[in-house]
């Protein structure tokens, strides 16, 4: 890694982690008697890695033949291994916490181990954690490749991507000692906001200066996917993180809004999450790796520039669907669930544009189990659309709402639809990544496709289910004109379910732990893609007719 | 102009002496074309919600969360209580008869952050406050399965030992005063004293709680321990006055609309 | 002009809707635009072989990138 690096670069990478330990330092210094200064331990540790690491290599030879004509995929490498980590990690506290819900013992007592302060370490290790990861990897490669252009330096894409990474390691750390602003997807405190708002900006201006150097005046679409994820996540993250902390040397910090406008406000973000983060970037995922993969253009790029325009347009009012037969405003309410509605047209055109590139080429689908993870994403991403609009019309939501449907409809576009195409991206990135011919084991590679699927066809139908009966359950009445069920008979009624939940979650993290170790195998037991390649890997005899991508 | 608004910026990052930098149309225009798009359903949707007046209900009589009830909310966040538990009983008539009137907008009106939530794994608790005792609620947070057996809670015997830190509520409370809630100087000035006074009825600083928050503010031995103030006195506080900042939703008399 | 919840809400509806319409017609126009259909042809085969590396011209600084 360090070998790509110049001379200056070395000094600029260690002038920025010593500027950064310093910082954590002051932040460990007048947080002393506040979980902050935990934090400040953190960020100190983090950076003194760094800056270690740098200054170990300060004196290595520097590189010597024109980097320009190369693309530059070291911190793609690294970011593809760390969103498999975070996966493992995230997916694990997932499998941990539904557990706690079928056997609450499994709280072990501790005070850091309840479900509320592990729960959004699930949701950030997955959705940042895993998903952000992969978004950052993957928009490198695709930013390049698509450009014909290396990126522009190679300082700011290590900064955005270990920032990033650190800003998870506070959110994780945080909310296992308690720090939380308990806007849900967005409960990291103002420091770590303020820290993701520097790495985002460098992030937008290392994309558009990428884009400036590319060789075409039309910029391909995946393009306009990636750019709407950094921007509207930004505007995002400003506006919903904006509060006051209670003192410089503490974490806490209060919201500036509060009630009606806050709960507006944190919905408008939090749907937009979904919609710009798990969401927009990974349309972008999907329309390079799918025709790349499939060896076919797109069905039909005139209707993703429509469905790009209607996704971005129609996304940003949903939010307020979160919200039916609350205090908030009823037109708003309404306007919320119109747009839920319309943004199925969208959403459904994304799908079936993907599925008509596939026309022609299901051979490849059955036979490469890669391209037959992007055909389901593309499957559940039409079926989670089309269950989030249903959901959002008043008198479902009226049902639905506050039940497990929701949880349910949550990873069904999660683990169907974001995983899924990170999955298949992945296993489409790595050969190309490190100039290997295949994966070390297409078995694996079909193991994890299937563990996969049947967890997440396990874990909905089991939310579903739960979700319904919950819901009918706080609703029926008996003869007598009172509510039939107490609170504890639906919880009761759960129990079957949640078992059946975490033990789907367990057939996910199984299959993300088998993808870890095939692409760590493929690394270091594949060799190097050579055009006098005298003996098969071992999984070459195997191998289905479609080779890797390259 | 962007290109000389950026060039610093540019110029800052770039370590490649012969890049050339330049914002060019076509993705600038993406860009604005992005956030044109995006940027109109929120300013639509929220910006409205800022006219407070016609949003939410006037209610002159209601109070602001005391130091200690402040201090319980903060656990309730820290302790991800909103991951399962709802503030928010919407306008159903299932739910009327089950928690109570529906919810008011002016009841969270001093709530910062909201707390809503979007889940019930546990039931619902904008009506909680005076619903049970306070031995009950200790118990129960002591360890929920041994009042109800088929509860799923985590147990939080710990807020029972852990003393409840007083010396940062003024900065709490003024950062709350700044992004409107109306506390007074007085308020602010007593926060650490009014925390330990409203947990200990016969100590020197009861007195002062009433004096600043009104007589139907409850002082009590919230945790049953008479020698210390505890986390577990902040957080049943702050539970047993869900619901009774206000007594707008009862005067209403609200009707379900189903 | 005072800036009322209704004077909000009713710009919402009247503003709101001409924007959505005018937004629709403009992209629908570009996207498809009949001389830029080559272009798109061209951009979506594009990706399908990218691998070579970053395009090396002469005199990199001169070049425009467009």
């Amino acid at each position: 890694m360090m070998s790509n690096l110049t001379g200056a670069e070395r000094t600029k990478a260690m002038i920025i982690t010593g500027f950064g330990a310093m910082v954590g330092l002051l932040m460990a210094i007048v947080g002393h008697d506040d979980p902050m200064g935990a934090h400040g331990w953190i960020t100190l540790l983090f950076f003194g890695v760094l800056f270690f690491v740098v200054g170990n290599a300060f004196y290595d030879p520097e590189p010597t033949e024109d980097r320009a004509a190369l693309y530059y995929d070291d911190p793609t490498k690294v970011g593809i291994i760390l969103a498999l980590l975070w996966a493992v990690v995230g997916m694990s506290m997932g499998v941990w916490v539904a557990s706690q819900l079928a056997w609450p013992d499994l709280r072990f007592d501790a005070a850091w181990s309840s479900f509320g302060r592990l729960r959004p370490v699930h949701t950030s290790g997955v959705i940042f954690g895993f998903g952000g990861n992969a978004l950052i990897a993957t928009s490198y490669h695709i930013m390049q490749r698509t450009s014909r252009a290396r990126m522009p330096d190679q300082i700011s894409p290590w900064f955005v991507l270990l920032g990033f990474n650190l800003f998870c390691i506070l959110a994780a750390s945080g909310y296992i000692m308690g720090i939380t602003q308990s806007k849900e997807y967005a409960e990291p405190e103002w420091y770590a906001d303020l820290w993701l708002v520097v790495v985002w900006v460098v992030y937008f201006i290392l994309y558009m200066r990428t884009l400036a150097r590319r060789n075409e005046p039309h910029i391909y679409v995946a393009n306009w996917y990636y750019l709407s994820f950094i921007l509207v996540v930004a505007i995002l993250h400003i506006v919903n993180n904006l509060a006051l902390p209670a003192s410089l040397t503490g974490a806490k910090s209060y919201s500036l809004f509060s009630g009606v406008q806050d709960a507006m406000t944190q919905w408008w973000y939090g749907h937009n999450a979904v919609a710009f983060f798990l969401t927009t970037g990974f349309l972008g995922m999907l329309y390079y790796f799918l025709p790349k993969r499939a060896e076919r253009p797109i069905y039909s790029y005139r209707l993703s520039i429509l469905s790009f325009w209607g996704i971005v347009f129609f996304y940003i009012w949903v939010g307020s669907h979160h919200l039916h037969y609350t205090a908030l405003p009823y037109w708003v309410q309404t306007l919320g669930m119109t747009f839920s509605i319309m943004l199925l047209v969208p959403s459904w055109a994304s799908a079936g544009n993907a599925l008509m590139t596939l026309n022609g080429a299901w051979h490849k689908v059955r036979d490469d189990a890669t391209l037959r993870f992007m055909m389901v994403a593309a499957v559940f991403y039409g079926l989670s659309t089309f269950e989030g609009s249903f959901m959002a019309i008043r008198p479902v939501n009226g049902l639905s709402h506050y039940t497990d449907w929701t949880i349910g409809h949550v990873h069904s576009g999660a683990m169907g639809w974001v995983a899924m195409i990170t999955f298949g991206s992945i296993y489409a990135l790595v050969p190309v990544l490190w100039r290997r011919e295949t994966m070390y084991s297409w078995k694996a590679v079909e193991w994890h496709f299937w563990l996969a699927l049947t967890g997440t066809v396990i874990y909905v139908f089991a939310m579903w289910n739960s979700g319904i009966i919950q819901g009918l359950m706080w609703r029926t009445y008996n003869e007598a004109g009172t509510l039939r069920y107490s609170f504890v008979d639906s919880l009761v009624a759960m129990h079957p379910y949640y078992i059946a939940r975490a033990f789907g979650g367990l057939l996910f993290l199984t299959g993300a732990c088998i993808c870890l170790w095939n692409v760590v195998m493929t690394i270091r037991r594949v060799p190097l893609l050579a055009p006098a390649l005298d003996y098969p890997t071992s999984s070459e005899a195997m191998e289905p007719a479609v080779p890797a991508a390259e | 102009m962007f290109k000389k608004i950026l060039k610093p910026f540019a110029r800052f990052f770039d370590f490649q002496a012969r890049t050339h930098y330049r914002m060019e149309r076509h993705s600038m225009a993406l860009t604005f074309g992005i956030i044109a798009a995006a940027s109109v359903g929120g300013i639509v949707e929220i910006a409205p919600l800022f006219t407070i007046d016609d949003t939410v209900e006037a209610d002159p009589n209601m109070r602001v969360y005391t130091p200690l009830e402040q201090a319980g909310r903060d656990i309730y966040i820290r302790e991800g209580c909103y991951a399962c538990h709802s503030q928010m009983i919407r306008t159903l008539r299932d739910e009327v008869e089950r928690y109570g009137p529906y919810s008011l907008a002016v009841e969270s009106q001093y709530d910062h952050p909201m707390l809503w939530g979007s889940k019930r794994t546990g039931p619902d608790l904008a009506r909680l406050g005076d619903k049970y005792s306070d031995d009950w609620q200790v118990r129960h947070l002591v360890n929920p399965r041994d009042l109800v057996p088929e509860s799923v809670m985590p147990q939080y015997a710990f807020l029972l030992e852990t003393l409840l830190r007083t010396d940062d509520l003024s900065d709490r409370l003024s950062a709350l005063r700044a992004v409107g809630v109306p506390y007074t100087d007085e308020m602010i000035l007593n926060a650490a004293y009014d925390a330990t006074g409203q947990a200990n009825p016969d100590g020197p600083h009861a007195d002062g709680v009433t004096e600043r928050y009104g007589d139907a503010t409850a002082v009590r031995y919230f945790d049953g321990r008479s020698d210390w103030v505890t986390e577990m006195d902040a957080l049943v506080a702050y539970l047993q006055i869900l619901g009774k900042l206000t007594d707008l939703p009862e005067q209403m008399q609200p009707v379900a609309e189903e | 002009m005072e800036l009322t919840h209704d004077w909000f809400v009713g710009a919402a509806k009247s503003f709101g809707l001409f924007y959505l319409m005018g937004l629709f017609i403009l992209i629908t126009i570009y996207a498809y635009w009949p001389s830029l259909g080559g272009r798109f042809d061209k951009a979506a085969k594009s990706i399908l072989d990218d691998e070579d590396g970053p395009v090396q011209r002469e005199n990199k600084e001169d070049t425009p990138c467009q």
